[in-house]
Parts: structure tokens; C-alpha cells; sequence
């Protein structure tokens, strides 16, 4: 009777998948109930990142004070990069950002009581200390972002529609990805987790500028290398009808939900290899 | 003995070596975003706040090496005092025939000799490799006062930051939360200490109001000196009111500190 209670292997590969989701789900709901049981400090700290992103727009802001353009891209133009990018940042975060702790675990060893649980090691770990704080950067960014779109008058499309929707979308996708992939990379370098940064908190400040302003080969890496820039830079492209400087196909301007996909295969893969190679404390 | 403190410190950071290389890459990473940004700016407004590309360009770099040495996104060794003082181990310290003032600038004075070496000269290095970076310039005189001037700064800077994070750690006295003071302190400290742009950039009400706060002598004043952005006379004016925010900042530590040891509250007995 136990064994069909907690054997997910049992059942059809999709099961796994509806699985997993049901105890992310019920993780996620117990650390918010968690938070919200001390209103006070719950408000306080959302209040402090929505502050804390906000920082970067003030920047912005700041630069724009003396100029009317940067880069070739004007504030309102240069706010849609920024709430974009901050929007999939931020919904990536929220999801799965706590996954970026899991250095300290493999270094304390507790992810031995997380593999021998019936439940999937990714949803336990991506539920983990979920923080609805988080949400902060979600609603600044997502108010940029309508202040941009209420500034830019964009002729809507059904595809131009279609390719916002995608954006949001894909961009969390393809965020959630580099977080995920990073932590998969603490089971081997456990102090160096840090360098997770560089790409997550790194690259949506990159994404908030223009391309234009960057080394080509800088631009090349986040289309080739890392594709940070399928996240809002190749999309805005189109959405704001503006040539690339790279010149690449045009194609390319669409191609955000085969990057999405890339990545998300590339970031299980490296996962699967992680779990695998975990080796405990040895005390 | 604060000197034998300080050496031990100094290797108990240098242990760290992944998390180290990691921090360093991270910092160049964002030193290069950065960089980029300032040279779009500058390229529309060259001269920008009083500085040229060149210097604008230093000045991200410089920025990203001192963040680590004078731990503006955290507490830099004074997260152990604060983590003692919520656990209430700090009821031992205070036993101790040691200054917690002293003992604490000792230790955090480790840590920041091992960041100077790491930290602040490899993203500095990288930055030189890939940028033109701006030195001190002139006559053999004014370069080596504008070294002598740039140590001096930087010592100065380390101690308002370490008077500003024993205030920040102290609060721990009567909060038991500390990360609401943590983000307000690093979100003031980067923003009105110039490290995200350079306080002369800010609109004139809000550049007022930095030179009116502490941040400033943690980072904007060392940077500047090191750029030679003011003369001699302004080069001893501004060590002169690092010297006082220091003075002051440290005293009202002293005060704190002695109104904070009859509040001291032992967690679980």
C-alpha cells in the first residue's frame, strides 16, 4: 500500500511531472503561510526589494537627466529593456531563485534528507524557503514596464501581442534555466556559488541597457554563449522596431521560444549530471 | 595583541579561496557592465561631472574594487558580531578585557587587508588590461603625494565604513531582525556614497543632500582623491572631513555601545 502511495516511478512519466508540481506547490504554500505568520517583517522586507530594484531605474533616471538618449535608445525605450528584464528576473527568482542556497547545503551535507524523500529533489529544492518577499522586484519592475508601454505607443498586432506574451514567458524560462544550471554547478564548486551572480543578477542588469552600448562580441556571447539576449533584447528588437546591431536574420527576433526550450533541456541535463555526482560530507 | 588579532583575521579570510576567486569574478563581470554604461553616457556628455572618459571609466573600476574592502553590500566582519549578537554569545565578549570597539576594527582590519590584495587589485588589473585607466598624473611630486593622499583616504574610508557597520551591527541590541536596517544601510550607503554614479552627476537638491551624509567618505571622497579631482588644499579639506565623519561616527559607536551592553539579552537562559 506504501509503495503505491509514495511511488511515483510507478506511474507514467507524465504523472512525474503533475507529481512534482502538486509538492512544489504544497512547499510553496507552507513558506508562504510561513511569512506571512509576522506581517510586519513580511511587509517591511518586500517594501525594502521593491526599494532595492527600484535602485537601478533611479540610475536610469539620473543618466537620462543628461541626455535624451543612450546608446541610441530613448528613456522610455530604455525602461521597456528594464521592466522586461526586471519582470523575468524577478518572476524567475521567485519561482526557483532559492535554489542559489543550494551551495551551503552540499557543503553542510543536508541534501541527503531532500534525495531521500519521496519527492523530487528539483521541487523541493526550488520550493525551499520560498519567498514571497520576491514579489517586490515582480511589481516595480512590472510598473516600469506599463509606464514605458504607456509612454512608447506601440501600434499593437496580434503577433506583436503574441511576442510580448512570449517574452514574458520565455524570458522567465530562460532566467529560470541560468538559475537552475548555476545550481546545478554547486554540487561540484560548492564556494564557488557566487559566480552564479555574474550571470542571474549580472546579466539582467546588462539586459536593462541597450545593445547598442556593448562590445559586439560582448552582444555575440549573450546570443551564441549564454542567450541572455532571447530574453528581452532580440524581442524588443521587433516590439520597438529597431535595427540590430549585430544584424543578425530577422528570425532571430522570434526565435526566443527555441532558445527557451535549449536551455531548459541544458539546464536538466546538468541538473540530472549534479544530483548524480552528489557525494555527501563523509561525516 | 590588536595587532595579533588582525594577522589572524587576515588568514582566517584568506582560507576562503573558491569563495574568494568567485566574489573577484563576479565584481569584474559587473565592472564591465558598468563600464559600458559610463561609456555611453560619457560618449553624449564628455566632461560629465567633472570627469573625462578616462576617469569616468577608472572610477567604475575603482568602485568595483572597493566594494569588497570596504564591504558596502554587507557587513564585512562585523556579521559575526551581529550573528553574536543574536545569539547572545556576545555576553562572553563583553567579559573579555578587550575594547569591542577595537577588538572588532582589528578583525574586520584583517579582512580588509586580505580584500585589498584580491578584491580590489585583480578586478582593478582586469579593468587596466581592458580599459585605459586613469593614474595619478603630473610631476614626480604630485603623483607620489597623489598616492601618499590615496592611502591615506582609503585608511580613513575603511574606518567611517567600519564606524558606520558597528552601528549598523549594534541595532542587532534591540532588533531581532537586523535585514531591514541591513538593506536600508547598503541601499543609502551605494546609492549616496557614489557608487553607482558619481554624486556630482545627481540633480543639485540631491547632491546636497549626499554631502551631507557620511556614504560619501566611504567612497566618492578615496576615488576622487585617487583621480587628482581636487587640489591640494581640497585634497586636505576632504581627508579633513573624512578624519571628522570618523571621529564622530566612531564616538557615536562608543556611546551606542555603552548604552547597548545594559540591554544585552541572552537568548534561551
Amino acid at each position: 500500500m506504501a509503495e503505491a502511495r509514495f511511488g511515483p516511478r510507478t506511474r507514467p512519466a507524465r504523472w512525474d511531472v503533475v507529481h512534482a508540481l502538486r509538492c512544489y506547490g504544497h512547499i510553496v504554500r507552507m513558506w508562504i503561510r510561513a511569512a506571512l505568520a509576522y506581517p510586519a517583517s513580511f511587509w517591511m522586507t518586500m517594501a525594502g526589494n521593491l526599494a532595492a530594484s527600484g535602485m537601478d531605474f533611479v540610475v536610469i533616471v539620473v543618466m537620462f537627466l543628461h541626455t535624451h538618449v543612450l546608446g541610441g535608445w530613448s528613456l522610455p525605450q530604455v525602461a521597456f529593456l528594464y521592466g522586461t528584464s526586471g519582470l523575468t528576473l524577478g518572476l524567475a527568482d521567485l519561482f526557483v531563485g532559492s535554489m542559489d542556497q543550494l551551495g551551503v547545503r552540499v557543503r553542510e551535507g543536508s541534501v541527503d534528507t531532500v534525495l531521500v524523500r519521496p519527492v523530487p529533489a528539483l521541487a523541493q529544492l526550488a520550493g525551499d524557503r520560498f519567498a514571497l518577499r520576491r514579489i517586490g522586484r515582480v511589481l516595480q519592475s512590472g510598473a516600469v514596464l506599463i509606464w514605458s508601454l504607456s509612454r512608447l505607443d506601440l501600434a499593437w498586432t496580434p503577433l506583436r501581442a503574441l511576442v510580448f506574451v512570449s517574452l514574458v514567458l520565455c524570458g522567465t524560462v530562460i532566467f529560470g534555466s541560468v538559475f537552475v544550471g548555476g545550481s546545478a554547478c554547486h554540487f561540484f564548486m560548492a564556494d564557488a556559488a557566487e559566480v552564479q551572480n555574474s550571470f542571474t543578477y549580472g546579466g539582467a542588469t546588462m539586459l536593462q541597457y541597450p545593445p547598442t552600448i556593448y562590445a559586439r562580441d560582448i552582444v555575440r556571447g549573450t546570443v551564441f554563449g549564454v542567450p541572455l539576449a532571447f530574453v528581452n533584447w532580440l524581442p524588443a528588437l521587433y516590439l520597438l522596431g529597431r535595427d540590430d546591431p549585430l544584424g543578425l536574420p530577422s528570425w532571430f527576433r522570434f526565435a526566443s521560444p527555441v532558445a527557451a526550450l535549449l536551455c531548459a533541456t541544458a539546464a536538466g541535463l546538468l541538473w540530472r549530471t549534479g544530483v548524480r555526482s552528489y557525494r555527501s560530507t563523509g561525516s | 595583541m590588536y595587532a595579533a588579532v588582525c594577522i589572524r583575521s587576515f588568514r582566517r579570510y584568506s582560507t576562503y579561496r573558491a569563495a574568494t576567486w568567485a566574489r573577484v569574478f563576479t565584481n569584474t563581470v559587473f565592472g564591465f557592465i558598468l563600464t559600458y554604461t559610463y561609456v555611453a553616457l560619457w560618449h553624449v556628455r564628455p566632461h560629465l561631472g567633472g570627469y573625462d572618459l578616462s576617469a569616468a571609466i577608472t572610477y567604475v573600476w575603482i568602485g568595483q574594487g572597493l566594494l569588497s574592502l570596504l564591504a558596502v553590500g554587507d557587513l564585512g566582519a562585523l556579521a559575526d558580531l551581529q550573528t553574536r549578537i543574536a545569539s547572545g554569545d556576545v555576553a562572553v565578549d563583553l567579559f573579555r578585557p578587550v575594547d569591542q570597539q577595537r577588538w572588532w576594527l582589528a578583525v574586520d582590519a584583517g579582512r580588509a587587508g586580505y580584500q585589498l590584495l584580491t578584491n580590489a587589485l585583480v578586478p582593478m588589473l582586469v579593468g587596466g588590461l581592458a580599459f585605459h585607466l586613469r593614474l595619478p598624473q603630473g610631476s614626480a611630486v604630485d603623483v607620489v603625494a597623489s598616492w601618499v593622499a590615496t592611502v591615506l583616504a582609503l585608511v580613513l574610508a575603511l574606518l567611517v565604513s567600519y564606524a558606520l557597520r558597528y552601528l549598523v551591527a549594534l541595532t542587532g541590541f534591540w532588533l531581532l531582525d537586523l535585514r531591514g536596517v541591513q538593506l536600508v544601510y547598503y541601499l543609502t550607503s551605494c546609492f549616496f556614497g557614489g557608487f553607482f554614479l558619481p554624486v556630482t552627476v545627481f540633480p543639485a537638491a540631491l547632491e546636497a543632500v549626499a554631502r551631507a551624509l557620511p556614504f560619501i567618505a566611504v567612497f566618492q571622497v578615496p576615488a576622487d582623491v585617487f583621480l587628482q579631482h581636487y587640489d591640494t588644499a581640497g585634497t586636505l579639506g576632504a581627508l579633513g572631513v573624512q578624519l571628522g565623519w570618523a571621529v564622530v561616527l566612531l564616538g557615536l559607536g562608543r556611546l551606542v555601545q555603552s548604552r547597548a551592553v545594559l540591554k544585552v539579552v541572552v537568548q534561551g537562559g
